[in-house]
């Protein structure tokens, strides 16, 4: 924790580029992040992603204080719009709009009561009358956050659509390896498991690309996506191989349906192949961090005493998300035409 | 001011293309009784017969009109997105003179009844030609087959599932050993929906960076290579509706070389666009077969201008708000394209990828042949099915003056070259365009 804590200092000095409504240490704002949405990683420079991670180290200060409420948000209004049940994302997005003071309104609409699509447009219409500053959505259908932002008038967070992005998870994946690793640039990861389906692989596998880090993907061939090389990544469909030298261990979930034969045979054989417990661990780097978005699947992609062990930063993830959702929602509502 | 088919007209000062003799002649056309008399050099004003309208074409292309082999329609049963009529007034809009409208309706077309319902609308309210291709299975359902002898007698002039594939392999079989004895043309969408599952763009790597699953080429090529072996044990003629990509290509020039009876054609879509156009999730360009990559672009455009692909069609599927403003993978497929058929089609012979004669064969004169119309052609005894075209004017196309009942139009603020001036069915004008006469 200590190298950690030095290096996340270092890279905050160099780097830190915030100015608002934290406490600064920066001179003056060399970068303004200057997007109306958060849609994906796809289409932010490197410089809106060095931003957003510096406004989130200053929030994660804010968090772990006794007062931990800001003003920044106050009299917004942030409407929370999950398509698609989650208990973590949504409560990490409630809590960082609270803190920085906003009225915050979620609305979880169980998809199988949802007479998809048009429903989304009607929602959204009926949303955006109701005058919020930010909608957070997620939804199942890839593309369908970008349709929503086009009907609205306010900002609009991807929390994932899809199997195409979910920006803020990367985002904190990204904080959560600098604060240990005091940098990305340079680092090798790997990112494990069902790629096919995960829009957390693709956000990251941009994020990382644009900071400078290496990215293998791992998986069987029947859950990487057509065309994954294409993407300037190594591809390893075996896992002890794409697990050499690697810094950090990204992990996926998979999802039940598709363990049964579908996609892979069956839990045992995939846990044997692609679940991540200490023998492979040990042929990364003696001080490779393992990482998961969560819910984990324990016994299935992750073995126990990994995902609680020393090597393990799942946990620190969580708090980051939070951090992380903060500075997004902040640095958004700063664009907001009558901010 | 329309022309009527009692008096005999005379188109002068025409560059006249006919596609069918695969030449083009400065001259004049004469029309009488809806018939094309006679053609030439010789046809100037002096020529004219006594009370003969005159069409001076100021040197623009005058050649035969479109005959679109497929054409989703909605009538009966989803009139909402569109009509014999509206379909019918895109139709002359964009220079097609004939549609086959596809037998994917509610009722479907597999009964005589239907059939002959869908003749008489058209005739009480269509103004261009248009011929039922009746269903090639009952239901479309891809068990039983319908009654091709009495579907034919009916007015079918093909048989198809539409925009569905018979996937069992058997029916197939049946289906094309029974229409050989009736010398029918099979039409088949060649896709098949175990691989195509989930997918709902063309499989790479565009698909992958939005998060979309792919629909593998091999969809297409297992399914058409199982028809051109059931054609090799059958004998039928069969036409592949739609290809889209290069290895498909390759099967049907092996196929022809072997002398199986066997023709394709290409969608408008496939010709013209690629997956990328899809940008960020515009559903108007979510189509079955799917757009592919620029090479497969490339290669079913320099198929056409060979002639391995025989016919370009529009694929015209209305489809209205409630079915496209969706998350991509939610909507539904098609694109209109009755309209925009001959302009987007002038792109590949703008680019130097085409001659404009070939274009119009498989625009015309090759669908006409095999669906035994005797359009596609500017000869003497042929309907007065024709166009005047400016193939170089430009425009922007704004959906909003799209004549069709539904707007989701893939080339929409697409610039275009080439429009349709004027549009004549059995020698009556059925479209001017405003400024066609200036």
């Amino acid at each position: 924790m200590q190298v950690a804590r030095a290096g996340w200092k270092l890279a905050a000095s160099r780097e830190s580029t915030y100015s608002g409504g934290f406490k600064m240490t920066a001179a003056a704002p060399r970068h303004v992040f200057s997007q109306r949405h958060l849609l994906g990683i796809e289409g932010l420079s490197p410089f809106d992603i060095t931003a957003l991670l510096d406004m989130a180290d200053e929030a994660v200060e804010v968090s772990r204080q006794v007062e931990k409420k800001r003003a920044t948000l106050r009299g917004r209004t942030q409407i929370n719009l999950f398509f698609e049940p989650s208990t973590r994302t949504q409560s990490s997005f409630e809590l960082a709009g609270k803190r920085l003071g906003a009225d915050v309104m979620n609305m979880s609409v169980a998809s199988s009561s949802v007479k998809k699509g048009e429903t989304l447009i009607d929602t959204a219409a009926t949303l955006n009358a109701m005058r919020p500053d930010i909608i957070v959505v997620r939804h199942h259908a890839a593309g369908a956050v970008h349709l929503l932002a086009r009907k609205v008038d306010c900002s609009v967070v991807n929390a994932g659509d899809g199997a195409h992005e979910h920006p803020t998870q990367a985002l904190l994946d990204a904080q959560t390896i600098r604060r240990n690793k005091g940098r990305i640039e340079g680092l090798t990861v790997a990112i494990c498991g069902d790629i096919l389906h995960s829009r957390v692989a693709r956000s990251n596998i941009l994020l990382l690309q644009a900071l400078g880090a290496r990215v293998r993907c791992i998986g069987p061939s029947t859950l990487l996506p057509a065309g994954i090389e294409r993407f300037g990544v190594e591809v390893f469909t075996d896992m002890r191989k794409g697990l050499v030298d690697a810094d950090i261990v990204m992990m996926l979930r998979l999802q039940r349906e598709r363990m049964n034969g579908s996609f892979v045979p069956s839990v045992r054989e995939y846990f044997r192949y692609f679940g991540l417990d200490r023998e492979k661990l040990a042929l990364a780097r003696p001080d490779a961090l393992v990482m998961h978005p969560g819910p984990m699947n324990r016994g299935v992609e992750i073995a126990s005493d990994v995902a609680d062990g020393a090597q393990s930063l799942i946990r620190e993830q969580v708090e980051m998300g939070v951090a992380v959702r903060m500075a997004v929602l902040e640095a958004l509502a700063r664009n907001l035409p009558n901010s | 001011m329309a022309t009527s088919a009692m008096h005999p007209t005379l188109f002068i000062n025409a560059r006249l293309v006919d596609p069918a003799a695969g030449r083009e002649e400065r001259g004049g056309l004469l029309v009488a009784e809806g018939v094309i008399r006679d053609r030439g050099a010789h046809l100037t004003v002096p020529a004219a017969p006594e009370g003969a309208e005159i069409i001076d074409c100021r040197g623009q292309v005058l050649a035969p009109g479109l005959v679109d082999m497929r054409a989703f329609v909605g009538e009966p049963g989803a009139e909402h997105r569109e009509t014999l009529k509206t379909a019918s007034e895109a139709a002359a809009a964009g220079g097609v003179t004939t549609i086959v409208c596809m037998p994917d309706t509610d009722p479907v077309i597999d009964e005589p009844a239907i059939v002959d319902f869908v003749l008489r609308r058209a005739r009480d309210t269509a103004i261009v030609n248009v011929h039922p291709a009746a269903a090639l299975t009952k239901g479309l359902e891809g068990r039983e087959m319908t009654e091709f002898g009495l579907l034919t007698e009916a007015g079918a002039v093909a048989f198809t599932d539409g925009a569905r594939s018979v996937t069992n392999a058997q029916v197939m079989r049946r289906a094309l050993t029974y229409a050989r004895d009736f010398g029918v043309l099979i039409l088949h969408h060649v896709e098949d929906p175990d691989l195509v599952g989930d997918g709902v763009m063309n499989e790479g790597e565009r698909a992958s960076r939005l998060g979309l699953l792919g629909i593998p080429r091999e969809a297409e090529t297992i399914m058409l290579e199982r028809d051109l072996r059931l054609v090799r044990l059958t004998g039928a003629r069969y036409h592949a509706a739609m290809i889209s990509c290069a290895d498909s290509v390759g099967l049907v020039e092996r196929a022809k070389a072997d002398g199986l009876p066997v023709t394709c054609g290409v969608s408008i879509n496939n010709l013209t666009l690629n997956e990328t156009d899809i940008g960020d999730y515009r559903t108007f360009l979510k189509l079955s077969p799917p757009l592919r990559s620029e090479d497969d672009r490339l290669a079913v455009v320099e198929a056409l201008a060979r002639g391995v692909i025989d016919v370009v069609v529009s694929d015209h599927n209305p489809q209205d708000v409630e079915t496209k403003r969706l998350p991509f993978a939610e909507a539904a497929d098609g694109a209109i394209g009755l309209e925009t058929l001959l302009s987007a089609g002038l792109r590949a012979v703008h680019a130097g990828q085409i001659g404009l004669p070939r274009l119009l064969h498989a625009l015309s004169t090759k669908p006409a042949e095999l669906l035994g119309l005797p359009g596609g052609r500017l000869a003497a005894g042929a309907p007065a099915d024709i166009i005047v075209l400016d193939p170089d004017a430009p425009y922007v196309l704004d959906k909003a003056e799209l004549h069709s009942r539904s707007k989701n139009t893939p080339f929409d603020e697409a610039r275009l070259q080439g429009r349709v001036l004027r549009t004549f069915v059995g020698g009556r004008q059925v479209y001017e365009a405003s400024d066609a006469s200036a």
